[in-house]
């Protein structure tokens, strides 16, 4: 398992570099500069800034340059904000968004779960219906209509819940944008959890537990509930990837200081070192959740496991 | 009183009934056999009786055991009645089985919802009841997961789960159809040893299972129970037509008559081949290994064995359809190399094949007339539509199939229907070899007699020579000329069909023969007629391949692998085979 891991984040390598690539070109290609500002700067300043910071070498060393730095460890520093490197900057936004995402995923997973299973336990019953009707209505409408809608709804008109981040204390000002974040995953997750556990229900070892007089509840959870919760599982990487560019919106509704955050700006300054670095940063991740994703979908089926 | 009163019971979808009006009892310790073919409604009947069908299902009638009402009653009440007094066994133990936990755990479960035991106990009377069917270091293969298991095996655990509650009835669906015939006879065996005071209702549609085994039998047809009595009698003097036609349609290895050798003149020759593949871990493994064959000109030559044997890997080498690691092929004196792709479009239209499921083997968008007509555009692109459209009439014509079932789709046909198009579909080119692979094992008996008669019929009109792979030694002793028995990727007999059927050579193929349920209940079933299981390709036993499980074994058995040598007009591969009599 051990080999597997280590073989499969080898793997991932030329992944890693093809997203480096495209990034450091994307972000070069956008018009304009890091030290493009409304009041232009005298030549020389600008042609000073620009030397001090490398900008004004050809593409292709500039990434040299950049890759040599990352080689090392360095992601440089940031273009915009003055005296911070990247590192730094993603230091200071990620617990937070740490701690959204992960709570975001957490409810997505309780409440999905188990409305999916409810659901297909009574298929076809109201209940069923309602719980169906909801997901579809999660899946069909972006976050950053949710998002505002809650704030409008809950925070503005029912002043239950703040509208947004700073100023206000404690737990209370998580829920918005966690339940935001969550909503379209819950929403998909209880559609697939639906969708296997029906197909599950409906396999001869089922039927042989149940002429074992195992009984609903035992049969559900002893029987069912592993190879019911493959499919979700399988969603669990794509979910995380949505979970992040869902924060990117999110932060930015709620004024989040986290690394949602960080990503926009440093995209609308051109601030070339922020926007990489948090792909790259983003890209480790996706990649690493996915491989542990597909660990525990070995441990689950006994069948998938190799020698 | 009878442990189990079935009246009047029906099972409804809809307006459609699957079992209908249906009225039999089985009593303590009883032995019952159920027959009928595929759509009977003896699974449904079956499943029906203890609650198992689904919601959409409507059961009338009375289901009462040990006077206890069952039909329409809730899971929860049922509950203790199932494992604890009714234990059930179904066909495909690899389906059945739950592949993501532990046998152990699987078996551990039942016995902690019954409460009959807890804890350690639970666990050591899970071993105990592992080692009563027979599972070998049943303390350690209580962790092993059902994919780990063979299909025999897997078996044992489903009967294991069924009768650990020790309880008053069993009902086994069709318990050894997914399995082969020698392991087969070894569960039917375990059955019966087993099964102490417990009445069992045993459901196939194997009339040779039932006729040995049960005291009382069940026909049912179309829903309906259309004979019931005792074994001896049903088989003796049927009283229903539908009984008669099955009792007609059941083949049997001791006899009936066997088609005489033709001619002599050899059309397709295998020469030392060998098919290896290679495992996960880079293994090197032979499916078939330094196998010499020939078939003669308007012969069935029946290649047998139990699954593992090569059989089909043999063939699909010489189609070229996957790579054949050593030795050749060679028809009408030119070799047959490569892939199929890459051969000569005159050897391709001379060996066609047949498979095993029409309905898999048929494209269901394609239209019969499409179906039947695609190997012409292929190899007879010049043909007009006119002529090509005449061509495919005919040969549905010669399949028994007219022209209103141009127009139909794959799944507007019966599965014997279904065959008779993929037949038609390798006929059609006038091919010189028809291979077919396991070609009526999915067809109910009747249809399986008709199959085999349009088989015989095409042959001796066109001389066509066929290479006939089978499971079922019945069917091959009804239809072949000539047979190969194959075991472990070996050729071990070749013999002409009735020399081999009245005087086995290999130990091996007396094993097959007396495995081969036979469809009367005056002859006893053999009992063990072969121990143990298929070795795995992995690491094949040493010398003779078949030593391990072979009576006569020796010294010379384990160390030197012995060549086909002639006996009589057959081949035998053994080294002891003249010095006894099986």
């Amino acid at each position: 398992m051990l080999r597997y891991a280590l073989l499969r984040l080898l793997g991932a390598i030329p992944t890693l570099l093809l997203v480096i690539v495209l990034a450091f070109l994307m972000v070069h290609a956008a018009p304009g500069g890091p030290f493009d500002a409304e009041r232009v700067l005298p030549s020389d300043v600008a042609a000073n800034i620009e030397a001090a910071y490398h900008i004004d070498e050809s593409l292709a060393r500039q990434f040299m340059r950049y890759m040599s730095g990352l080689a090392r460890g360095d992601m440089g520093p940031s273009y915009r904000y003055r005296d911070y490197t990247v590192a730094e900057l993603i230091g200071s936004g990620l617990p937070l968004s740490l701690q959204i995402g992960t709570l975001a995923m957490a409810l997505a997973l309780l409440v999905g779960v188990s409305a999916g299973s409810v659901a297909a336990l009574k298929q076809n019953s109201m209940l069923d219906r309602i719980v169906m009707s909801f997901a579809m209505t999660g899946i069909s409408i972006p976050v950053f209509v949710v998002a505002p809608v809650l704030v409008l709804l809950l925070a503005v008109k029912m002043h239950v819940l703040p509208a947004g981040w700073s100023g206000t204390a404690g737990a209370a000002k998580f829920v918005l944008p966690v339940v935001t974040l969550a909503l379209p995953q819950i929403a998909y997750i209880a559609r697939l959890t639906r969708a296997s556990m029906i197909d599950v229900l409906g396999s001869d070892f089922i039927r042989t537990a149940r002429a074992q007089g195992l009984g609903t509840r035992t049969l559900i959870r002893v029987h069912a509930l592993k190879p019911a919760m493959l499919p979700v599982l399988s969603y669990m990487g794509p979910a995380i990837a949505a979970i992040l560019t869902g924060s990117v919106v999110v932060e930015e509704v709620f004024s989040i200081p986290g690394l949602g955050q960080f990503f926009v700006r440093g995209a609308l300054n051109r601030d070339y070192t922020l926007v990489l670095g948090i792909v790259i940063f983003y890209a480790t991740l996706i990649i690493s959740l996915n491989l542990v994703v597909d660990i525990l979908y070995a441990t689950i089926d006994p069948r998938v496991r190799r020698r | 009183m009878s442990l189990l009163a079935v009246s009047n019971l029906s099972v409804r979808y809809g307006d459609d009934a699957v079992v209908d009006g249906v009225s039999f009892s089985v009593g303590r310790g009883e032995c019952v056999g159920l027959v009928g073919e595929s759509g009977a409604g003896k699974t449904q009947a079956a499943l029906s009786l203890l609650g198992l069908l689904p919601k959409n299902a409507n059961i009338t009638g009375n289901i009462v055991f040990d006077g206890i009402e069952l039909a329409n009653k809730s899971n929860k009440q049922l509950d203790p009645i199932r494992a604890m007094r009714v234990g059930m066994v179904f066909q495909d133990p690899m389906l059945a089985l739950n592949p993501y936990l532990r046998v152990g755990k699987q078996l551990r479960q039942i016995l902690l919802q019954h409460e009959m035991a807890t804890g350690d106990d639970a666990d050591r009377r899970v071993v105990e009841m592992l080692e009563r069917v027979g599972l070998p270091d049943a303390g350690r293969q209580f962790r092993a997961y059902p994919h780990e298991l063979s299909g025999g095996m897997r078996q044992r655990v489903m009967i294991a789960s069924a009768l650990i509650c020790e309880p008053d009835l069993l009902i086994a669906d069709e318990p050894t159809t997914a399995l082969d015939v020698t392991v087969q006879a070894q569960i039917l065996d375990l059955l019966e040893a087993l099964r102490d005071e417990t009445a069992l209702l045993l459901i196939t549609h194997d009339l040779g299972i039932v006729a040995g085994r049960c005291e009382r039998l069940l026909v049912f047809n179309a829903g309906k129970l259309v004979e019931s009595g005792a074994t001896t009698s049903v088989f003796a003097a049927p009283e229903s037509a539908h009984t008669k036609k099955l009792l007609a349609a059941a083949l049997r290895v001791d006899r009936g008559e066997i088609p005489r050798p033709v001619s002599a003149k050899t059309v397709l020759a295998v020469e030392s081949a060998s098919v290896s593949y290679r495992d996960n871990s880079r293994q090197q493994l032979y499916a078939v290994r330094d196998v010499s064959l020939s078939l003669r000109e308007a012969e069935t030559l029946a290649i047998v064995g139990e699954s593992g044997s090569g059989k089909s890997s043999l063939v699909r080498a010489v189609l070229g359809l996957i790579p054949m690691g050593a030795g050749r092929a060679v028809y009408a004196g030119e070799p047959l190399e490569g892939s199929v792709q890459s051969r000569a479009a005159s050897q391709r239209r001379d060996l066609q094949l047949v498979f095993q499921n029409p309905a898999g083997a048929l494209n269901p968008q394609m239209r019969v007339a499409t179906l039947v007509g695609e190997p012409l555009l292929i190899h007879k692109p010049g043909l007009s539509a006119e002529r090509r459209n005449e061509r495919i009439v005919k040969i549905l014509e010669k399949v028994g199939l007219d022209e209103s079932y141009l127009r139909r789709f794959p799944h507007q046909l019966s599965g014997g229907q279904a065959q008779r198009v993929a037949i038609a579909r390798a006929l059609i080119l006038q091919p010189k070899i028809l291979i077919c692979d396991e070609a009526v094992a999915a067809l109910d008996g009747s249809v399986r007699e008709q199959v085999l008669a349009l088989l015989r019929k095409v042959q001796s009109e066109s001389g066509l020579s066929t290479i006939f792979i089978s499971h079922d030694l019945a069917v091959v002793r009804s239809i072949s000329h000539r047979v190969a028995v194959m075991y472990l990727g070996r050729l071990i007999e070749v013999a002409d069909t009735a020399s081999l059927f009245s005087t086995p050579r290999h130990p091996y193929t007396k094993a097959l023969l007396d495995a081969s349920p036979i469809p009367d209940p005056l002859i006893a079933p053999v009992t063990a007629p072969l121990v143990g299981e298929v070795p795995s390709l992995v690491s094949p036993p040493s010398g003779c391949v078949f030593h391990p499980r072979c009576r006569f074994a020796e010294e010379a058995c384990r160390s030197d692998r012995p060549q086909p040598r002639a006996l009589g007009s057959a081949l035998v591969a053994c080294h002891k085979a003249n010095e006894f009599t099986l």
